[in-house]
């Protein structure tokens, strides 16, 4: 099997211009569709929080202090504090890493096993089409927040086995998109003409079918992002997953939900607030790719 | 057409068959010992081995296979730990509750999203068009469990709108004559106007949080295929024909439009069951999900695979309703089956 | 004109609002119809005919607009007029069929209710004889069993039938405009000329008015008493189908009508002008070897056919359950190509062409029979082995899509290329050189071989696929319809350059087509096909001059023959 990196450099030079053109349409996009530049600035932002969020907070997040218990916003915290009298505000920018990392693991891990055994099903079809069918079907038979919430019970109450229910019950997504994706462009003619040239199965599948779906698939990745961390997030909510006092969003509101009828909002408000604009943030930058990648559009 | 049906109802077998492995390999696979984890965290080795005799746990796993299908057909899903009753019956106690507020909840937002989401395809461009797409974006990233408390908090706390988000029926009420199950019929076949009355102020709140989550994919994919259905030739041809305005729209585009509708559908209750055990928590909803949780939290685990197993297979059986309602709309279908 | 004519549009300009500013689509366009004449409008991709018509009937899409000028119908203001006045017109007055006819029915409605909600619409039925009057309505477009037919789905019936319904559903209401754009491309040869047949026949009879809108001036010449061509959003000739045919006036017209194959022509005579002397001596291969370069004998593909049995009776009888037999694309067929020709492989959709072609090309198995390249035999080695095999190199083909068949993240150097790269002998530090060569030998810029394929023209592409196609040095090219996607002055430059490429490298060709004035341009011998089997082979000029079969003469009556033609 060769790889790019042997391609002639004459021929590469190509693939710079490609990216280049890709970079100047992206902005584009940004120019027309500002929506898109605003997720996206929101998406560096919760990035930032993950990465150095920690650093940055004001207060210990752990640190709890009865005497400030159930403050409401204010100048010294900004969100207000828990029962504990743990500060809001820096429980909500360090849960930002944790949220993330649960959501991003998971994507990663059904982008790679969904999107390989999806493309494979889809361009060699017979049995391994259908045993990734089987697969998908069983797994769709369940309504999926329910099997999560199975799986983690199962598994143990752990936060990889909230990753890894997370990934299964999205498994049927990337399998199935991959599959059709690369069932449509099984029988294309620039897939003939690949066999034509030479190519093996093979290699057809990894050079020529691939990045043709790998866009579509990174406008699923975005879009089930939100969803991802949603999910992990509502798993929390009920109990499973991260045990208190890890901060986190999903565990924060329910925290914050029995004060919620004696009018202390903000403890279940901010967290939950802060989650709603992740995943929407996830949502606007999918949509936003799609337009990117989309060819029809692409001009 | 009776062919067809059968043939549909038999695709749905593999889909039980899955649900049943599956569940089965979640109580199997986990990594410690099966007899301990159903005995609860309290029980002694005794009792752990009284539990292991009991489940079979002791033989091998094709038998033990065997005994879960054979348990199974006998409706015995074992009992609950905490309470001590028969998990079967709880379930079938809870489940027109968590029922009653996942139809209230769909039907709500097809009464909205179907039309939002034709207006917005038929006016395209326009504020409505503008208008649903924000908000569709924004409803699909609305955590339930956040809406709920937030709506829990505008219309319990501050205005006084709403009941107490304590359950189905404030405690002054009587719960209505059992007939099916659900309040608002029951209440109302027995001509209880105040305990209707009563019933659907609690009822408001869930079913609300519940189908503003599931507005957004039906009016996005109502939109979406509308706009599709709208560009494509025949709606040309009958345009061209002089067909009038609604006609086209209805007849012709609508209800082409309506056949992806009613594949979402399926994801759409998939996502509303996954939710209902959010918002039962949120809304201390007396349903299923709410019991499993209980559950959950206790390490009572025989409730957790019932309540898993009752949900896939009633999602399999709705599955089953919306393939027969495709196949009803489109005629395409009835030939290839 | 002597009297007041049904249809004029003057000065008409439409503009479409895109992405990247506002764009005329048609501009200052005057034409005007008399009562039971037949009109067409003829112009390439892009040209504005189609839109104009579309700005007739006032069915634009939202992005275009009516800017400047005036349509009016019978006295009526069509520009001016409200929505509700445009319905009560569409259908009553003016109607409208279209290319595609499968997708122009309502897929999920019963066609005889199609008709009738038009019926109903125009009160030209009520609810109780509106039945009846549909299965009249399909009665008259020649639809065997209409009682039958009416309970049918628009996916129960072929294209040709399709068509026949959307013109029973276009002439339901006694219109007395008619407007066809494009009505037969994508139908056969011999249903496009039954059903431009019953269209000229049902006008005819009801003294209507016809606009054909159509990129063959062949088939416009032959239906139409007056013809304007369009380039452009322009009309550039306006004249009487005859003064068209016999003395076209403007460039435009003149390059059209010579690109457009037809008797009598030779393949340079299509370009537009004397083609640049080719050196004719770099011609190579005058080869002395007169063993045919590919002999096919006896080549058979089946398909198993799925079984139509019901799901139960096939439950239930298991072990008594016959599979039915399978299905043969193609039966038996043996044929030879000979070194430097060109062999035509003629047919209608479905005779199994196409299958041949991909039998040839190794895509894939065959079920029997031999295929002899140069003395292999190629059915011996399974399709998916082939990739690896020497032989492969010999063996090269052109794709019917020139967009489908390039793949779209490589940019055109990169796609010639790839041959060179996975199975030529060539080193590396070459390729591109090589690639440059290739581009000069199609005529295609080099300033273009850094392009992705959506950045270039159809034309382009072409060149892009046939220099792919020629990068080994194959023995032997199959052209799969190479130019049925392209407008016909690329086809005439495309077909020109096949035709310098094969004299020049001396290699064979198996030209796969269903149109046979290209086939007469190209091919030394032609091979008729009909249901998987061959019906008729022989010298084209044979073939096509004195037909033996009777489908042969089916399909060369079916082509249409402008009447003032030489």
């Amino acid at each position: 099997m060769t790889s790019i990196a042997e391609i002639p450099p004459v021929v590469q030079s190509a693939r710079a211009h490609g990216l280049k053109a890709v970079f100047q349409h992206a902005r584009y996009v940004m120019r027309e569709n500002p929506v898109t530049g605003f997720a996206f600035l929101m998406f560096l932002f919760f990035v930032l929080c993950a990465t150095i969020g920690p650093w940055l907070v004001p207060h210990d997040p752990l640190a709890s202090n009865t005497a400030q218990a159930l403050k409401p916003p204010s100048a010294l915290n900004w969100f207000g504090t828990d029962q504990l009298g743990r500060d809001i505000f820096s429980r909500v920018v360090v849960a930002a890493r944790l949220d993330l990392a649960i959501a991003i693991s998971s994507v990663l891990l059904v982008f790679a096993f969904g999107g390989l055994s999806g493309v494979a099903a889809g361009y060699f079809g017979g049995w391994t089409d259908r045993i990734v069918g089987r697969i998908c079907d069983t797994i769709m038979a369940f309504p999926l927040f329910v099997l999560a919430m199975g799986i983690v019970a199962a598994l143990g109450n752990t936060v990889t086995n909230i990753v890894i229910a997370t990934a299964i019950i999205n498994y049927p997504l990337y399998a199935r998109l991959a599959r059709s994706e690369a069932n449509v462009r099984r029988d294309a003619g620039f897939v003939h003409a690949a066999r034509l040239s030479g190519n093996s199965e093979g290699r057809i599948l990894l050079m020529h079918i691939l990045p043709n779906i790998l866009p579509i698939m990174m406008v699923q990745v975005s879009l089930t992002m939100g969803y991802a961390i949603l999910n992990a997030a509502g798993l929390s909510f009920i109990g499973l997953g991260v045990r208190p006092p890890t901060p986190e969003w999903g565990i924060m509101v329910a925290e914050g939900a029995s004060f919620i009828v004696s009018g202390e909002w903000w403890i279940a408000f901010f967290p939950g607030l802060t989650l709603m604009l992740a995943v929407f943030c996830f949502n606007l930058l999918g949509d936003g790719l799609r337009d990117i990648v989309d060819p029809q559009r692409r001009t | 057409m009776l062919t067809m049906i059968a043939r549909r109802m038999m695709l749905a077998i593999p889909s039980i068959v899955g649900v049943i492995v599956v569940t089965f390999l979640l109580t199997r696979v986990l990594p410690g010992d099966t007899a301990a984890y159903f005995a609860g965290p309290a029980a002694s080795a005794q009792a752990v081995e009284e539990v292991r005799v009991k489940l079979g746990l002791d033989q091998s796993i094709p038998v033990q296979f065997a005994s879960y299908v054979g348990d199974l057909l006998r409706g015995d899903l074992g009992a609950s730990l905490t309470t001590g009753r028969p998990v079967v019956t709880e379930l079938a106690a809870r489940l027109p509750a968590s029922t009653e507020l996942t139809l209230a909840a769909l039907l709500l937002s097809l009464v909205i999203a179907v039309p939002l989401g034709i207006i917005a395809a038929v006016r395209n461009d326009s504020w409505v068009d503008h208008f649903t797409r924000i908000f569709t974006t924004a409803g699909v990233s609305l955590p339930v469990f956040f809406t709920g408390l937030l709506f829990v908090y505008v219309f319990y706390f501050l205005l006084g709108w709403a009941p107490a988000p304590l359950g189905r029926l404030d405690v002054f009420y009587s719960s209505p004559p059992e007939w099916t199950g659900f309040f608002l019929i029951d209440s109302l076949v027995a001509r209880e106007w105040e305990t209707f009355r009563a019933a659907l102020a609690q009822l408001a709140l869930p079913t609300i949080t519940l189908a503003v989550f599931s507005l957004a994919p039906i009016a996005r994919i109502t939109r979406a295929s509308m706009l599709n259905v709208l560009a494509s030739d025949f709606v040309r041809t009958a345009r061209a024909a002089g067909l009038s305005g609604g006609t086209v729209v209805m007849r012709y585009a609508f209800r082409n439009a309506l056949l992806p509708v009613i594949t979402t559908l399926g994801m759409v209750f998939s996502f509303l069951l996954g939710a209902n055990v959010l918002v039962e928590k949120v809304f201390a909803w007396p349903g299923v999900g709410s019991y499993a949780v209980e559950a959950l939290l206790a390490s009572d685990y025989a409730p957790v695979q019932g309540f898993v197993l009752v949900m896939a297979i009633l999602y399999v059986l709705v599955n089953l309703a919306i393939d027969l309602l495709y196949g009803v709309v489109d005629p395409r279908m009835k030939v290839e089956g | 004109m002597t009297s007041q004519p049904l249809l004029e549009v003057r000065d008409l300009t439409i503009e479409f609002s895109t992405r990247r500013g506002v764009v005329k689509a048609v501009q200052r366009v005057d034409l005007s119809l008399a009562k039971g004449e037949t009109l067409g409008i003829v112009g390439e991709s892009g040209s504005g005919k189609s839109v104009t018509s579309y700005a007739v009937m006032r069915i634009l899409d939202r992005a275009g607009r009516i800017a400047n000028g005036a349509i009016i119908y019978s006295g009526i203001d069509v520009g001016a007029a409200t929505e509700s006045e445009m319905q009560d017109l569409r259908g009553r007055e003016m109607s409208m069929i279209f290319q595609n006819p499968r997708a122009a029915l309502n897929p999920i409605r019963k066609i005889g209710r199609q008709i009738e909600d038009v019926l109903i619409r125009h009160v030209q039925a009520t609810r109780a004889d509106a039945r009846e009057k549909a299965i009249g309505a399909l009665r008259q477009v020649r639809i065997a069993n209409p009682e039958e037919r009416y309970s049918a789905y628009p996916f129960e019936l072929s294209g040709g039938m399709c068509q026949r319904v959307v013109i029973a559903l276009a002439l339901a209401c006694q219109p007395r405009l008619l407007i066809a754009d494009e009505p037969t491309t994508g139908l056969d040869v011999t249903t496009q000329k039954a059903v431009m047949d019953l269209i000229v026949e049902l006008t005819r009879e009801r003294g209507m008015s016809t606009l054909l809108i159509t990129h063959d001036l062949g088939l416009a010449a032959t239906y139409c008493d007056r013809v304007i061509v369009m380039e452009k959003g322009n009309v550039v000739e306006s004249a009487t189908a005859e003064e068209i045919f016999r003395a076209p006036q403007h460039p435009y017209t003149r390059k059209l009508m010579r690109a457009t194959p037809r008797p009598g022509a030779r393949l340079c005579d299509l370009l537009p002008e004397e083609p640049a002397p080719v050196d004719r001596a770099a011609a190579v291969n005058v080869t002395s070897d007169t063993s045919p370069l590919l002999r096919v004998e006896n080549l058979v593909k089946e398909y198993p056919r799925k079984s139509t049995a019901p799901f139960f009776a096939r439950f239930m009888k298991r072990g008594k359950f016959k599979h039915p037999p399978p299905f043969r694309a193609v039966t038996g067929i043996s044929f030879d190509v000979m070194r430097g020709e060109t062999l035509g492989l003629v047919g209608e959709s479905g005779c199994g062409k196409s299958t041949t072609s991909m039998m040839l090309m190794r895509l894939i198995d065959s079920t029997a029979g031999k295929i002899v390249f140069d003395g292999t035999d190629l059915a011996t080695i399974p399709a998916r082995d082939f990739a690896l095999n020497p032989l492969r190199r010999r063996i090269q083909m052109v794709f019917q899509d020139p967009t489908d068949s390039l793949n779209p993240r490589y940019t055109a150097a990169r796609a010639i290329a790839d041959p060179l790269l996975r199975v030529g002998t060539i080193e590396r530090s070459k390729v591109r050189t090589r690639c440059e060569e290739l581009a000069l030998l199609v005529g295609l810029p080099l300033d273009l071989l850094d392009r992705l394929p959506h950045q270039l023209s159809g034309g382009q592409k072409a060149r892009v696929g046939i220099a792919r196609a020629l990068a080994l040095e194959p023995d032997l090219v199959v052209l799969d319809e190479p130019t049925a996607a392209l407008d016909v002055s690329v086809q005439a430059i495309v077909l020109n350059l096949l035709q310098d490429l094969k004299e020049r490298l001396g290699i064979s060709y198996l030209f796969v087509s269903h149109d046979l004035h290209v086939v007469r341009l190209l091919c030394d011998r032609v091979i008729v096909m009909r249901s998987g089997v061959i019906v008729e082979q022989g010298p084209t000029a044979k073939v096509l001059e004195a037909p033996e079969a009777e489908y042969t003469r089916e399909l060369i009556a079916a082509i249409p023959h402008p009447p003032f033609a030489a």
